[in-house]
């Protein structure tokens, strides 16, 4: 537990050392700034809820942005140091190989949800300025928590695609093909399957469960269905809603996606020789 | 721990693509004897070391460490707290300054990170102590390598081609460190091609060919084993070389250098007859000088020796 600890700090002041927080932070202010400026613009016209509107648009940011940074940033930590020669005298000390995955992710998975809160922060702060009344500041808070999570979920995800390879390069790759597939081809597999067989094979059910499946859409979920509000916002009609995906599917869903891929690193790395 | 040796290796065998790094390697090393390995590159030393670390896993044999079995350590802890290790291409965190790193290390190691200033005080880094150490100098990772490896005082240290990229001075002051160490009951393996350092260094040498052992003992036992010549140098008065000569007996070889210089070629057991017999019979003689077979001329002894058995 001590070590585990150790190796968290460590590898959160690495990221402030590196200036890797500083960017990440900065960038995910700048997104959040800007889209809740441009989110303000039809929301008094339309009578929709100013906040619901920014919610909506940092939701469909954070799916793309937040696991892009979280595997930046994870997919290095084990064979980089390897390759650097690192991991080997951290090997000799007292602490196991789960130690040093755990306290990686953890440490990783602070900076990376320190950065998205004060990020999303801001936005909060500049629509509190603004003087904005909303019911839906709960809403506001999910879609922080679950940002949180799915950063941590790609975090854990990118330290199972460190433990594998011998090269970082590898690794790069690999780390870029998971982003792509999970986060971008998916969705559009899924919407390709839709459309070529009419909904005849796919019925509501397993659309449903292929949603929650996948991190990315389970996230979305969360965030885009949970809210009265938000829903209208974001142009769902309930309807559309009524399976698994309306409920505790999507969040357990995230859950194991932070989970397993943890468990998958640490059965990885364990079994590696160096 | 009257009982327990430090190290010891039963019949253990390390495989990489059928090649047999380690193979059939039997080794017993005590508490606070230290020993230097020697060997090509490729010779399965830093393999060796690796599977007593735990790095590794022996695909056949038994490796226990002060008593404890190694597959057990993979997954527990508590051997490797007792382990010091500077391995051959140290690698630290660029962007951590050396003291950083060393408190960083302290703390895994339980080591009160207050001591570290001293430690990087002995090993001469107190004043590059908050420098990053992406600026270090190979000798100056070298002695923070060190400096770790002294981390929560360790019963076995192990240093792999520990001297390589130190200045002569630091070389002296390094080896006065190991001495220290020696002394206090730790259990010092090393690995390394400087012969003519370790020969005045280490008290316990190995030597290993092709993943096997194939001689171990301190450099008097190898020299009474391996029982090479001995050289005598003599130097007479101008001129008299060849007069010498004549008086040297039999069964030596004896080559003249030039006409007051020889040398002498002598199994080492006749050394204190020769030298008898030549104080008294050779009055010619100014000096004498003797060259016992080295490290280096032993290493090269083992090693031809294993390739013709």
């Amino acid at each position: 537990m001590r070590e585990l600890v150790i190796i968290a700090i460590k590898e959160f002041r690495d990221g402030i050392r590196n200036r890797w927080f500083l960017g990440a932070t900065a960038a995910l202010v700048l997104f959040s700034l800007s889209l809740t400026f441009l989110g303000s613009a039809p929301a008094g016209t339309v009578g929709v809820d100013q906040l619901a509107v920014t919610i909506v648009s940092l939701a469909s940011l954070s799916v793309f942005l937040l696991p892009l940074m979280a595997l930046l940033l994870s997919y290095d930590a084990l064979v980089g140091e390897v390759e650097r020669g690192t991991m080997l005298l951290l090997l000799t000390y007292p602490l196991s190989r789960s130690d040093i995955i755990i306290g990686k992710f953890l440490g990783q998975t602070l900076g990376l949800g320190l950065a998205t809160v004060l990020g999303f922060g801001s936005a909060a702060l500049v629509l509190v300025y603004g003087g904005i009344e909303s019911a839906n500041w709960m809403a506001f808070g999910v879609l922080i928590g679950s940002s949180v999570v799915l950063g941590a979920a790609f975090v854990a995800l990118g330290l199972a695609i460190s433990a594998m390879p011998r090269q970082r390069s590898a690794a790069a790759a690999l780390a870029f093909g998971v982003w792509l597939c999970l986060v971008i081809v998916y969705d559009m597999a899924l919407l390709g399957a839709l459309v070529a067989d009419g909904g005849e094979g796919i019925s509501a059910p397993v659309f449903d469960v292929l949603l929650t499946v996948n991190p990315a859409d389970a996230f979305r979920m969360i965030n885009l269905s949970g809210f009265e509000d938000v829903r209208v916002a974001a142009g769902l009609v309930i309807s559309d809603l009524e399976g698994i995906g309306n409920g505790f599917a999507p969040v357990l869903s995230l859950g194991m996606w932070v989970v397993v891929p943890l468990i998958l690193a640490v059965v990885l790395f364990r079994r590696k020789q160096l | 721990m009257p009982t327990d040796p430090a190290i010891l290796l039963e019949k253990v065998t390390k495989t990489f693509d059928q090649q047999n790094a380690v193979n059939d390697l039997s080794l017993e090393i005590g508490a606070g004897e230290s020993v230097a390995l020697l060997g090509h590159n490729g010779a399965g030393k830093t393999t060796l070391i690796k599977l007593i670390l735990g790095l590794m896993r022996p695909d056949k044999g038994n490796i226990r460490i002060l008593g404890e079995e190694s597959t057990s350590r993979h997954r527990g802890k508590n051997a490797h707290g007792f382990l010091g290790y500077l391995p051959e291409n140290i690698a630290f965190y660029n962007s951590m300054s050396g003291a950083e790193t060393l408190a960083f290390f302290a703390r895994l190691k339980h080591h009160p990170v207050s001591d570290c200033a001293r430690i990087l005080e002995r090993v001469g880094l107190a004043e590059a102590a908050h420098k990053r150490v992406g600026h270090y100098s190979k000798g100056m990772r070298q002695r923070l390598g060190l400096a770790q490896a002294l981390l929560g005082n360790p019963r076995i240290l192990m240093l792999d081609e520990p001297t390589t990229g130190l200045d002569p001075e630091l070389r002296n002051a390094f080896y006065d460190i190991v001495r220290e160490l020696e002394d206090s009951g730790v259990t010092v393996i090393l690995s390394s091609h400087a012969l003519t350092e370790l020969e005045a260094h280490t008290r316990k040498i190995a030597i290993m060919r092709k993943g096997q052992l194939i001689a171990s003992g301190t450099i008097d036992d190898l020299r009474r084993r391996a029982n090479l010549p001995v050289h005598i140098r003599l130097i007479t008065r101008p001129g008299m070389g060849a007069a010498c000569a004549e008086k040297i007996p039999d069964g030596i070889g004896c080559e003249r250098i030039n006409d007051h210089g020889l040398d002498l070629t002598l199994p080492s057991e006749r050394k204190i007859d020769v030298l008898r017999h030549l104080s008294a019979t050779v009055p010619e003689l100014d000096d004498v000088d003797i060259r016992l077979p080295s490290l280096g001329d032993l290493y090269m002894h083992f090693q031809k020796e294993s390739v013709v058995s």
